[in-house]
């Protein structure tokens, strides 16, 4: 079969099954896009490339496939460099396709000539630099293959202009994948597995860890059964949220900066910390020398390099964790562990007292009776996409997720306007499924002009903004550890109602909490993406906190009562 | 402490770079680097040296291994090897200190390469240790210009480092690394 490269492209992508793609044209992709109309493959205008990464990333974690994202050479290719490193940092399979200049021009400075291998390398699994139509066809194959496989992540295949031109014979099955330096399959060894249940079998005050390898691996149903057999208790990591049912009895919530008291205490309490495809990352551990001190560790974990990284642990296992699981619960017989699971109980203390739904009505509008509401609402299920910042950890807290790939965040990188874009992105992989975006006042703007692609794709997606009129994590840290001194962080907004109405979009804003169920039931009923621009309490912060560098059980906890003195924001703007 | 690193890559454009670029990244000082072509065709063998405690040098060889054009790394430190690093060394000699340097390369077994009006450049190949006292002795001759390749070692015996038909157990690699 005779075809250019750029057919090259689209025909290897239609082999890997890829249906949507998102990018943005240029100079050095043109004959990429001039072969498009010609391939079924739905392709969807960015307004601006890292648009088009967030968008590729959240379908890749709202379906499970690999995510494609196209831009230029040159500019193109480094506006997309944020939404790789998010991808990154996530393990998310995306692969990116971007253009490069002529093969011949390369090195000579030519126009929107930039060495997009070379600064995407730390960011990136693996790159690609192909300059012969050749080598089009069994790159991208293995640029698939090495995203998806071992723990995921981005690959990025950069391709000449005269390679996307030229023409060559390309017969697809020729060539079988050869990657000589990549053995992404290891397995479990067996004497490990037993060391693990006899650790498991002994252990008093056991508690799983449970990461984004769970959803990653498809693990579900085997740590449902594992905890449920041994009746562990279950934290969750940011990312691995969704990856274990929130309503589950033995599911205590996310540990970490932001998790709830309970769980912190458990984790520095336990005798046996099972870590299921997590990492250990400082927004987890909090001080390393007095984490979890008291406890054996046994970690499970596909990436060899993260085993004994920032937590030397007793036991690693090095593997697939649904298949290390399958072959632990082959010799794992049920467990028992009332006075643990109680003393848990126990340290819950305060803490629901403490909840802001618990504390008396005062007419203010706070960001987490906006998202309980919606979680009430949507019955728990919606795929929920949210941004970075307060806004992020109070979905965490308050939308309690049962189904598996639906609770979409930028967690490694934190990366501000991932929320938008990744939404849409979740849409196109799951049509038929109600996407919520909650997002900040300032992450919405970071990426705000994607509601312009929404709007041409005519695709619903529901954006939750919770606007305190301050970049308001930031604001957090500098009430409780700069002296109050908010520099550069109150934030003046446009009108988001008008915003979405310029778009041809509904808009609405909510000033008072009797008026969050109408408007978010009002918006399920719209057609098209809706806009809500809640009007939250302007000083709240996120509680309980972990100071950085603190051990997990010294938490800075939420008044008892709520001050006087906080102004109801509808009262001062609205 | 110095570690001596082996890893075999693709010889393929770019790998060097990302190998230098892991290191940098991950804050691991390269203390000296050789890179060549091995008796496998599409092989290359980087020589690796440095300094860096043991723990460190685990957790450098499994980000190695991330690296997808990388087949195989090995800490030769500590085991039974040959290790050799050939410097070229251009010192004066004049009529005055030609016999007293020509002396002293015998002495060390390192060769004249060539010969000018006021210098040599000598020739030596030896582990650092031998290099660095060879060094040592000619400063005060008078040194003119240096170069050294970095170490390049070979383990004793008949066995490769690699073949074709072997895989590396990363399993095995885990479980020694979780003490």
């Amino acid at each position: 079969m005779k075809l250019t490269g750029a057919q090259i492209v689209w025909e290897s992508l239609i082999r890997e099954g890829v249906e949507v793609v998102f990018g943005y044209p240029g100079g050095a992709n043109l004959p990429i896009y001039d072969a498009l109309p010609d391939f079924n493959i739905h392709h969807v205008l960015v307004r601006h490339e890292q648009g088009a990464a967030h968008m590729a990333d959240g379908y890749a974690r709202a379906s499970g496939k690999v995510g494609v994202a196209f831009a230029t050479s040159g500019p193109g290719a480094t506006n997309l460099v944020t939404g790789i490193a998010t991808a990154m940092m996530d393990s998310i399979p995306v692969v990116f396709v971007t253009a490069q200049v002529n093969s011949k021009l390369i090195g000579l400075d030519a126009f929107q000539e930039t060495d997009v291998t070379g600064i995407t390398l730390p960011i990136t699994k693996h790159n690609y630099l192909v300059t012969d139509v050749k080598d089009i066809g069994h790159t991208l194959r293995e640029a698939f293959y090495i995203a998806r496989t071992g723990r995921p992540g981005p690959v990025l295949v950069d391709i000449t202009k005269d390679a996307q031109q030229n023409t060559a014979e390309w017969d697809p099955d020729s060539e079988p994948i050869k990657l000589r330096g990549y053995r992404p399959n290891d397995k479990p060894a067996n004497s490990e597995i037993q060391k693990a249940v006899d650790m498991i079998h002994s252990a008093k005050k056991p508690l799983i860890l449970a990461g984004h390898g769970i959803l990653q691996s498809g693990a579900i149903k085997e740590v449902l059964e594992f905890a449920e057999r041994t009746q562990t208790p279950v934290a969750q990591t940011l990312l691995g949220l969704s990856g274990f049912p929130a309503s589950h009895p033995l599911n205590l919530g996310m540990m970490g900066m932001h998790g709830e008291a309970w769980v912190n205490h458990a984790i520095q309490d336990a005798d046996l910390l099972l870590a299921f495809g997590m990492r250990f990352d400082d927004r987890v551990t909090g001080d390393i020398r007095r984490y979890a001190t008291h406890a054996r560790k046994i970690h499970i974990e596909i990436d060899p390099a993260e085993i004994n990284k920032v937590i030397k642990v007793d036991l690693a296992i090095l593997g697939d964790l649904k298949e290390t699981l399958d072959q632990i619960l082959e010799k794992t017989k049920p467990c028992k562990h009332t006075e643990w699971l109680d003393a848990i109980n126990e340290m819950k203390g305060t803490s629901s007292v403490r909840d802001i739904q618990n504390l008396p009505d005062t007419g203010h509008l706070y960001a987490a009776h906006v998202i309980n509401d919606l979680w009430n609402i949507t019955k728990g299920n919606a795929v929920l996409v949210t941004d970075v910042g307060q806004n992020q950890m109070w979905s965490a807290q308050y939308y309690k997720q049962d189904n598996p790939l639906q609770f979409i965040t930028s967690g490694g990188l934190g990366t501000m306007g991932f929320g938008l874009p990744a939404g849409i992105g979740a849409k196109f992989a799951c049509p038929e499924k109600e996407v919520w975006v909650i997002c900040g006042d300032g992450g919405f703007q970071m990426t705000q002009a994607e509601l312009s692609t929404a709007a041409q794709e005519g695709i619903k997606v529901n954006v939750a903004i919770l606007n305190n009129g301050y970049l308001g994590m930031v604001r957090q840290w500098q009430e409780f550890f700069y002296d109050k001194r908010y520099s550069a962080t109150p934030m003046k907004s446009p009108d988001f109602v008008k915003i979405a109405d310029a778009h041809g979009l509904t808009g609405m804003r909510v000033t008072t909490r009797a008026d969050v169920e109408t408007a978010i039931q009002t918006a399920r009923k719209t057609e098209g993406t809706v806009v809500i621009d809640f009007r939250v309490e302007k000083e709240d912060s996120v509680y309980p906190m972990v100071p950085t560098g603190a051990e997990l059980k010294e938490m800075i906890r939420r008044p008892l009562t709520v001050t006087a003195a906080m102004p109801v924001q509808s009262e001062v703007e609205a | 402490m110095n570690h001596t690193i082996v890893a075999l890559v693709e010889d393929i454009p770019g790998v060097l770079n990302r190998v230098a670029s892991l290191f940098r990244r991950r804050s691991f000082n390269i203390e000296s680097l050789a890179v060549g072509h091995t008796e496998t065709p599409g092989v290359s063998r980087m020589t690796i040296v440095v300094d860096s405690d043991e723990t460190s040098i685990l957790r450098l060889i499994s980000y190695l291994y991330k690296l997808v054009n990388v087949i195989q790394v090995e800490d030769l430190t500590g085991r039974a090897c040959v290790t050799r690093d050939l410097a070229m060394i251009k010192v004066k000699a004049d009529v005055e200190n030609r016999a007293q340097v020509m002396q002293i390369v015998d002495v060390f077994r390192a060769r004249i390469v060539d010969i000018a009006n006021n210098s040599f450049i000598i020739e030596i190949t030896g582990d650092e240790a031998k290099i660095e006292g060879f060094i040592e002795v000619l400063r005060p001759v008078g040194i003119i210009e240096m170069v050294r390749t970095g170490s390049v070692v070979l383990e004793r015996g008949g066995n490769p480092l690699y073949s074709s038909e072997s895989t590396v157990d990363t399993g095995e690699f885990a479980a020694a690394t979780a003490g």
